[in-house]
């Protein structure tokens, strides 16, 4: 029982954690934790092949699922606080303690007695046992067992797979559309600028410079500038950390990242030719690198 | 040896907090997480009645309920991701409308 009173609280918490994190990833962590310890607790009951797979299936594969799809909606999809609703929180958490209460009277009403363990039906052990029941009583589910996953597995690709709406766009016809823009629009023809370019750290996370000093938002990847982490580089700062705002106006701000950092990189500290010319070239996209 | 019932407690406060996740939470994803969560309570209660009864169909049983989680779980997060390709949203509220 040591693991057991060790576990539980650790697995109510990660329980409650997930109903209150903001961010989707840590959801999905606190999801293994609770997994984890359930494993833990499996071979607790004397359920060494439910243990294992526990592990490979829920925090191997579906957890790992999980996590792929949330890397494809996009990690910063945090939850909205917004009560669609009025009322629906406190009547969810007032249903959901009603359902405890209920599942708890009613557990309160049986006395289970001692376990019996499992030892006097499995003597060849778990494994054996559970292979025993689940190719003569349960053969029968384990075969439909199958069917369902190569329905899933059809199902999965059929609900995944995109239709091609256009003609997939050749390199040919980027570098056609390269050289129409840059007719055009006059967005730059060659490789954008690489990040930390005569900047005081070649970090990705640094702009070049350009020839006057100011930073070029164009060599920073894009995803960098949407997360509000481009440091901007400061010349005079010898620790090579400037976060400073560029351009004359140099005013000291504190250490780390900041959204208002974003906005320096993205709309401060420029002339007004080259400041339309960035923004242009920041929202190009990017295919054909 | 002893009873297996703080197992079940357990299992009876994981449900509920499972339960609650699906009524409160807005992405859809994290309420998938919840109906996870849910299942794995039941199974907890499965193992641990198995231990109590010294019966080893529960934990076939358990065996079961996860194979069809992960059934489960790739037809769900293959629907939620056409859902986001479409309407760029992981939220349950944006998909009021099954049309389009």
């Amino acid at each position: 029982m040591t693991a057991f009173w060790v576990l539980a609280p650790v697995m109510v918490l990660a329980a409650l954690g997930i109903l209150f994190v903001r961010k989707a990833v840590h959801a999905a962590l606190l999801l293994a934790v609770v997994m984890v310890s359930l494993a833990v607790l499996y071979a607790a009951l004397e359920a060494p092949f439910l243990f294992a797979v526990q592990i490979v299936v829920y925090t191997g594969a579906i957890l790992m699922l999980f996590l792929f799809v949330l890397m494809l909606v996009g990690v910063d999809a945090s939850d909205s606080v917004v009560e669609t609703i009025p009322g629906q929180r406190v009547l969810a958490v007032l249903v959901g303690l009603l359902l405890l209460v209920t599942l708890l009277t009613g557990l309160s009403q049986v006395s289970l007695g001692a376990a019996q363990g499992l030892g006097a039906v499995s003597p060849d052990g778990n494994i054996a046992g559970i292979a025993d029941l689940l190719f003569s009583r349960y053969v029968v589910a384990f075969e439909v067992t199958s069917a369902l996953l190569i329905t899933a597995a059809v199902g999965a690709m059929v609900l995944a797979h995109r239709e091609r709406l256009e003609p997939r766009r050749t390199q040919a016809d980027l570098a056609a559309q390269r050289v129409r823009d840059f007719v055009e629009r006059g967005t730059p023809l060659g490789n954008l600028p690489a990040p930390g370019t005569y900047a005081r750290h070649n970090a990705v996370d640094t702009p070049a410079l350009l020839p006057d000093g100011t930073p070029a938002p164009a060599s920073v990847p894009r995803v960098l500038v949407a997360r509000g982490v481009v440091r901007t580089p400061d010349p005079r700062r010898e620790d090579g950390r400037g976060l400073d705002t560029p351009g004359p106006a140099r005013s000291a701000r504190g250490p780390g990242y900041s959204t208002n950092e974003r906005a320096a990189v993205g709309g401060g500290g420029g002339t007004g030719t080259s400041e339309a010319r960035r923004t242009e070239t920041t929202g190009e996209p990017e295919g054909g690198q | 040896m002893d009873s297996v019932t703080p197992y079940v407690v357990l299992s009876a406060i994981l449900f509920t907090i499972g339960c609650v996740g699906v009524l409160v939470r807005r992405n859809a994803i994290v309420v998938f997480m919840c109906v996870e969560l849910m299942l794995n309570a039941a199974n907890l209660a499965l193992v641990a009645f198995a231990h109590q009864h010294g019966n080893l169909d529960g934990q076939v049983a358990a065996f079961f309920v996860m194979v069809v989680a992960a059934a489960e779980v790739v037809i769900g997060l293959a629907i939620i991701m056409t859902i986001y390709r479409t309407r760029r949203s992981a939220s349950v509220d944006d998909a009021s409308l099954l049309r389009w």
